[in-house]
């Protein structure tokens, strides 16, 4: 279990003041000059070296995203802060942006330092109200106080911090589409290459990454990259922010070092699942675009990215998602088919048709009200959306659909049967 | 199911005038300063907001050829954005804006009660407005507030830790005209794990 002091998130719950003065408490801002000193390029180096890896899902090493910025393009660079926290289960940077804004301040200063960048935009959900306005408020404390503006800090670095609030669409939240959202324009995400780190927003070097990850980033160029990596184990290092929600007694954000066992996790942070462990049926271990776990590999599997991507699911954002005994699993599985239906750009044929084709079919099947092969079709359907299209959308869409199949076939099968009996 | 903010349609008002707010005038200088001068299009989604909240909650046909006029392009452009984001609302709503977040998360914890207990109080269907125009009450997808499931977004502001009981108060109390408690009904702070508080 992560020690108090390994913390990062102090104020995690907002129990004390999320202002400037109470972030100063916490060490926020105390020796900024000192990081910005250390030079761009050491400052990619401590951040590779700590094996930090993106907190927004994909899990990209943050240090080498950081290094791909050109070093004299002779253009505007731009770091766009990833707050459209939009993936089902998750509500980490929510904490974040309410509860310690200045943490993710100070991150966005030392990131956009090291990759060569004057402006920041933060684009944060427009569900987000209350958030936004606390972020806000931060922001406008820090430009009083010269922690960010001309000569930010006393560096000599001048340094802008925009907030952008959306509009209402998960695909904002990949990184593409974000950019065209932030030009005014729909979320439709752009074909890569070229990526943003060589054309981004309005054409120039982009670095698009996620709020969690820029808040960690001061704290382990101060304590040191050994320190970070020292937690967790090799290539899934440091601390993570789990959010826990469904069906367990206590649902909650917390803060825990990476490769903690699921078990643990759930029992010790969220009051264990309602009914106890033994009446468990599943956990979508990473918010809802990953495969989900049946009970079976629930009771070993440890929360980092390889131990899940080896169960053939994934971390993702983080987002624990708990199903005891009294959930209909198909149905779950059906409102997440809804969900990417109604998220879908409509860009690419493979997504827009399959997500509607996919839920109609989902829907069907709660009631068992299709036939036997009609289950090895939409798998197939499935695998002909998952690649095939511009950004991963349908890859997500698709691959819960998988993970349902994968452990829960029998039960599907067992609802066709019965439906044929009741009409028989 | 239907939503006015995925409405696609726009819709027709007679006698329709839309013209910015001297204070509203204010914050979109205040707002084109943000962007690159020769990018002042990116603020179209900051703009469409602002006409939405000064136009009562939906965006007219008037106040998005005003947001284009504004920003120099074309309503095409701006109609585009306005249909493609779910917030910004093409028809005229109710003055509660109720969102039940209906994604797993939140069902797992019970929100399809919430929406028996909206439909009853609100006296109106998913996706409609009440007859005296109070409440207009939809569905929508996740709001990213899991760990305070089930929850509800009623016009800015989030309402947390819901059960049928405490939604049903909130509700009558927006009918009484009461003020009514923001954030988590049963008293935790954020998302903490302890369910015991002091009070």
């Amino acid at each position: 279990m992560l020690k108090e002091k390994d913390k990062i998130f102090k104020n995690l719950y907002g129990f004390e003041d999320w202002k400037l003065e109470g972030a100063k408490k916490r060490g926020i801002w105390s020796n900024t000059k000192e990081l910005i000193k250390m030079g761009s390029d050491k400052i990619v180096e401590e951040i590779k070296n700590s094996q930090l890896r993106g907190r927004g899902g994909a899990g990209f090493p943050a240090g080498l995203k950081w290094s791909f910025m050109p070093k004299d393009s002779g253009k505007d660079h731009y770091l766009v802060v990833n707050a459209d926290e939009s993936e089902p289960g998750t509500c980490k940077d929510r904490e974040i942006m309410r509860n310690d804004p200045h943490l993710l301040l100070e991150g966005c200063l030392v990131a956009a330092f090291a990759m060569h960048a004057h402006t920041c935009y933060i684009y944060i959900r427009g569900e987000y109200y209350s958030e936004s306005s606390n972020l806000q408020k931060a922001i406008d404390e820090a430009y009083e106080n010269n922690l960010i503006g001309k000569n930010a800090c006393g560096t000599g670095w001048d340094f802008d911090i925009y907030l952008h609030r959306g509009a209402g669409a998960y695909i904002c939240g990949e990184e593409t589409a974000l950019l065209e959202s932030l030009e005014g324009k729909k979320g439709q995400p752009r074909l890569k290459p070229p990526f943003p780190a060589g054309a981004g927003l309005y054409g120039c070097p982009t670095t698009v990454t996620n709020v969690e990850t820029v808040a960690v980033s001061p704290t382990i160029l101060r304590r040191g990259s050994k320190w970070f990596a020292d937690l967790g184990s090799a290539n899934n290092t440091g601390t993570k922010i789990f959010s826990i929600s469904g069906h367990v007694n206590n649902p909650c954000n917390v803060e825990e070092e990476m490769g903690i066992p699921l078990k643990e996790l759930i029992e010790k942070h969220a009051g264990g699942v309602i009914g106890g462990w033994e009446n468990l049926l599943a956990v979508i271990p990473g918010g809802a675009s990953v495969p989900l776990l049946p009970k079976s590999i629930c009771d070993t599997v440890k929360m980092d990215f390889d131990s899940l991507k080896e169960v053939q699911s994934g971390l993702g954002t983080a987002a624990v998602i708990v199903m005891n005994k009294s959930t209909d699993i198909v149905e779950a599985i059906a409102r997440l088919s809804h969900f990417y239906k109604h998220e879908s750009c409509g860009q690419c044929t493979p997504c827009r048709e399959g997500t509607g084709w996919m839920y109609r079919m989902m829907e069907k099947m709660v009631h068992g009200n299709v036939e036997h092969q009609d289950i090895d079709k939409i798998l197939d359907v499935t695998k002909q959306i998952e690649g095939h299209t511009i950004c991963a959308l349908g890859d997500a869409a698709a691959w819960p659909i998988q993970g349902l199949f994968r452990h829960f076939r029998p039960e599907i099968e067992k609802r066709i049967q019965e439906r044929n009996r009741r009409v028989a | 199911m239907h939503h006015p903010g995925t409405n696609n349609k726009v819709y027709k008002k007679i006698n329709d005038n839309f013209e910015w707010s001297s204070e509203n005038f204010k914050k979109i200088s205040e707002i084109i300063k943000k962007y690159p001068s020769n990018r002042i299009q990116s603020a179209v989604i900051p703009l469409l907001d602002l006409a939405q909240r000064q136009n009562n909650g939906w965006l007219s046909k008037n106040s998005m050829e005003k947001v284009a006029e504004t920003l120099s392009m074309s309503y095409i452009r701006v109609l585009e954005v306005a249909t493609f984001y779910s917030m910004f609302n093409l028809e005229p709503i109710g003055k509660n804006f109720v969102q039940i977040c209906r994604t797993t998360p939140c069902w797992l914890r019970g929100s399809d009660k919430l929406s028996k207990v909206a439909q009853e109080v609100c006296e109106t269907n998913i996706g409609e407005t009440s007859d005296d125009e109070i409440f207009t009450v939809v569905e929508v997808e996740c709001l990213g507030a899991c760990c305070n499931a089930p929850m509800v977004q009623i016009n800015d502001d989030y309402y947390e830790d819901l059960d049928e009981e405490s939604f049903k108060k909130i509700l009558q109390d927006l009918k009484d005209n009461k003020s009514i408690k923001v954030g988590s009904q049963i008293g935790r702070k954020s998302s903490q794990p302890e369910r015991k508080f002091d009070a």
